[in-house]
């Protein structure tokens, strides 16, 4: 595939590989430990373990997954919340694919549509909006999910709505945003992190300047990264030659399709439609302020969070779980108690085991197995 | 109702109405009308008279072509009935032959079992018995018994099919799961991932269009050539759900085996990759319905794939691994960048990522 394969030569890897090598072996480490390098985002996850990136790297470096999943960090109260507004005979509720399996206190999506409920896979919300004007006599709620990434369809989506003067459609929102994210890891005590792969979906919408802080503040270099296995490699390259040269920048690799002032178009559907809320709860992490966005009271005829009673009540994750500690480096997903045993991709009790971007269901699936052997 | 023998003094019913009602699933004259009309006028080569509840058969039919009876039942249900390379009815023959065929046996006779949903278009109906027809003739079996119910709007997705098949094995052969040998080849006859594709691109809910059809097709022949040609081949399963991860899986775990599958010769259709590239699916689960994956003895395996590629449904037939001596049942797939990656059993449906 052309602009596809180009990004995924072997060839090109092996020497990549090479450079690497020689640039850790040139490079004092931290004491009693590898680099710890954090890919934000779930994307990134799922490459690494697609084409096998961790097992080609020098052994110095240990890829931490952080916490870019959406469907990963979504509290098991706001997927009760979902499931009461879809158990709703009026509503047909849509829903991107992956977030169908996450479990809430009660049930999932997936379980909820198989009692009965009108729950649908779409693949975009203009698909949900399409729905409503097929069924007006029914209220069509779409599940808004995701970071920056995905905010700005469903704004578009939205705006698109009201200039129809569609009243059917609603967005039970849940977007989240990065930057107050990684800040609060970085916040995280006993944080050991030496550098981040920046995610490259969210930051073609927002640019890079927003993580300056990261560089300036907290003094940890980050490379934006795109998706791609020798994306992925550079940008590990990029991150150790700022280590080496005692550099700390925030740098773009994947300038063809980051430009460094984001997306304005997309930015200013964001900023019309959406307000930061004061907190949002993240699965293992807490409530995080003003890292989720609700919509805007000028939009509240689309807000299903104000147009269904939701139970709204907040649930605590299973005790035996740990995605919080997986989600911020503290733990490698086959070191937690619950992986692998009553944790399955088949019986999930977190969430990073649901999604295929999440790096329990990853390692599940893609080797971690046989980790779990040898650590057991 | 029995398909054979047929009378020829019996009055052949005619359906007048555009659409099927529940009196057709009522067991009297509309349904006999049905079955007559529908039914019988395309698989009955002439024409042919329900009289009995059972096809009878001479045993010595069965014994001509082997020494073991081979039987076996699918049901297939696919949204939408008609999509580009074939139907549920063509599906529904291929489905049931191939099952008998893979394990060696020659297919001979099929039932079928058809669930209509209540104002399902008789047109529809008769396009899909024909369909039937046409592909079993193709193949050379017969559909000689079958049934039909008619169930209220709502309760079943248009048509519903289930066939039976039964064949005979020949003597010399013993193919089975549990058969594979660490260094045995693992091949497969062609391009991979066609049919899920293409039915999920027939939904039309994605708002992608492709040029991708489904493979579905009857493999007996193909089978045949390979058995023949490598006389000591182990094991041989069609990729259908689940696809040909999931059969890898089942070897793995069935011979107490693990495989090594190679991505870089792994045959999938350039836009198969760029569909499961942008909704983030893997071509090895999906489904097929012309593709098979074989365990051959290494110094057969040149012979088998010869023998493949003589087949039209063989052009592209590849090795794409080997079985190792790892005893862990595990797939691994060496990655076309140089890295190593499980490939496990999928769990549930293939869902698209959010981004």
């Amino acid at each position: 595939m052309k602009y596809v394969d180009e990004f995924r030569d072997g060839e090109k890897a092996r020497v990549l590989i090479g450079e690497i090598e020689s640039l850790v072996s040139g490079m004092k480490l931290p004491e009693g430990r590898p680099l710890y390098l954090m890919e934000v985002c779930g994307g990134h996850t799922h490459s690494i373990f697609r084409y096998g990136l961790e097992g080609m790297l020098p052994k110095a470096i240990e890829l931490v997954h952080g916490p870019g999943c959406p469907v990963c960090v979504l509290p098991m109260g706001r997927v009760d919340d979902c499931v009461a507004i879809a158990e709703n005979p009026k509503v047909i509720f849509t829903t991107f694919g992956d977030a169908m399996r996450v479990p809430g206190s009660r049930k999932s999506l997936l379980q909820a549509k198989a009692d009965g409920a009108d729950v649908r896979m779409v693949y975009s919300p203009m698909d949900a909006l399409q729905l409503a004007r097929r069924n007006p006599a029914r209220e069509v709620v779409f599940f808004g999910l995701g970071f920056e990434t995905t905010m700005p369809s469903t704004a578009l989506t939205i705006l698109q709505a009201e200039s129809e003067g569609i009243r059917n459609f609603s967005v039970f929102c849940n977007h989240i945003t990065i930057v107050p994210t990684i800040k609060a890891i970085l916040d995280s005590p006993g944080l050991q992190l030496d550098g981040f792969l920046g995610p490259g979906h969210v930051s073609m919408v927002i640019g890079t300047a927003p993580y300056e802080f990261i560089a300036n503040f907290y003094r940890k270099p980050m490379v934006v990264a795109g998706f791609e296995p020798l994306d992925i490699l550079q940008s590990i390259w990029m991150l150790l030659k700022q280590i080496a040269e005692g550099r700390v920048e925030v740098e773009n690799q994947y300038a063809r399709v980051v430009p460094s002032e984001g997306n304005n178009a997309a930015l200013r559907a964001v900023a019309q439609v959406y307000e930061l809320r004061e907190f949002f709860e993240w699965r293992g992490l807490g409530s995080i302020d003003h890292s989720g966005v609700r919509l805007r009271d000028a939009y509240v005829h689309f807000d299903a969070e104000r147009k269904f009673a939701i139970p709204n009540v907040r649930i605590a994750d299973p005790k035996s779980c740990q995605c919080g500690e997986v989600l911020k480096g503290a733990l490698k997903p086959w070191q937690c108690k619950v992986f692998g045993t009553s944790c399955t991709p088949e019986t999930p009790l977190g969430a990073l085991m649901v999604s295929s971007e999440g790096a329990c269901a990853a390692y599940y699936q893609y080797g971690g197995q046989k980790r779990q052997a040898e650590v057991v | 109702m029995n398909f054979v023998p047929f009378v020829k003094t019996r009055t052949r019913g005619k359906v007048n109405v555009s659409s099927v009602t529940l009196a057709h699933g009522g067991g009297g004259k509309a349904m006999k009308d049905l079955i007559d009309d529908v039914f019988l006028t395309a698989f009955g080569e002439h024409a042919c008279e329900p009289l009995e509840d059972q096809a009878r058969f001479d045993l010595a039919v069965f014994a001509a072509h082997g020494d073991r009876l081979a039987f076996t039942t699918d049901s297939f249900v696919v949204d939408p009935l008609f999509f580009p390379g074939g139907d549920i009815g063509k599906l529904a023959v291929c489905g049931t032959v191939n099952d008998l065929a893979v394990g060696g046996a020659v297919p001979m006779y099929l039932s079928c079992a058809v669930i209509i949903e209540e104002g399902v278009q008789i047109d529809l109906l008769r396009q899909v018995a024909l369909s039937m027809a046409r592909t079993a003739s193709q193949a050379g079996v017969q559909i000689v018994t079958g049934d039909t119910k008619v169930v209220p709007r709502g309760a079943c997705d248009k048509i519903f099919i289930t066939t039976t098949g039964v064949g005979a094995i020949p003597a010399s052969l013993a193919l089975g799961v549990d058969k594979a040998r660490a260094g045995d080849a693992v091949l497969v006859n062609g391009l991979l991932g066609d049919h899920g594709a293409a039915i999920l691109c027939a939904r039309g809910d994605m708002a992608l269009e492709t040029p991708i059809a489904s493979d579905c097709a009857c493999l007996h022949e193909l089978i045949g050539a390979i058995l023949a040609a490598a006389p000591g081949t182990r094991f041989i399963r069609d990729a259908t759900r689940g696809g040909v991860a999931t059969v890898l899986n089942e070897i793995a775990d069935g011979s107490g085996v693990s495989i090594e599958i190679e991505e870089g010769m792994t045959p999938i259709r350039e836009e198969v990759k760029a569909f499961c590239e942008v909704l983030g699916l893997d071509p090895l689960y999906l489904a097929n319905e012309g593709k098979i994956v074989v365990i051959v003895p290494p110094d057969q395996a040149e012979a088998a794939l010869a023998a493949m590629r003589r087949d039209p449904l063989g052009l592209d037939a590849a090795r794409i691994g080997r079985i190792t001596s790892d005893q862990d049942s595990r797939v691994m797939m060496r990655t076309s960048f140089g890295g190593h990656r499980m490939v496990d059993m999928l769990v549930g449906e293939q869902l698209p990522r959010i981004c």
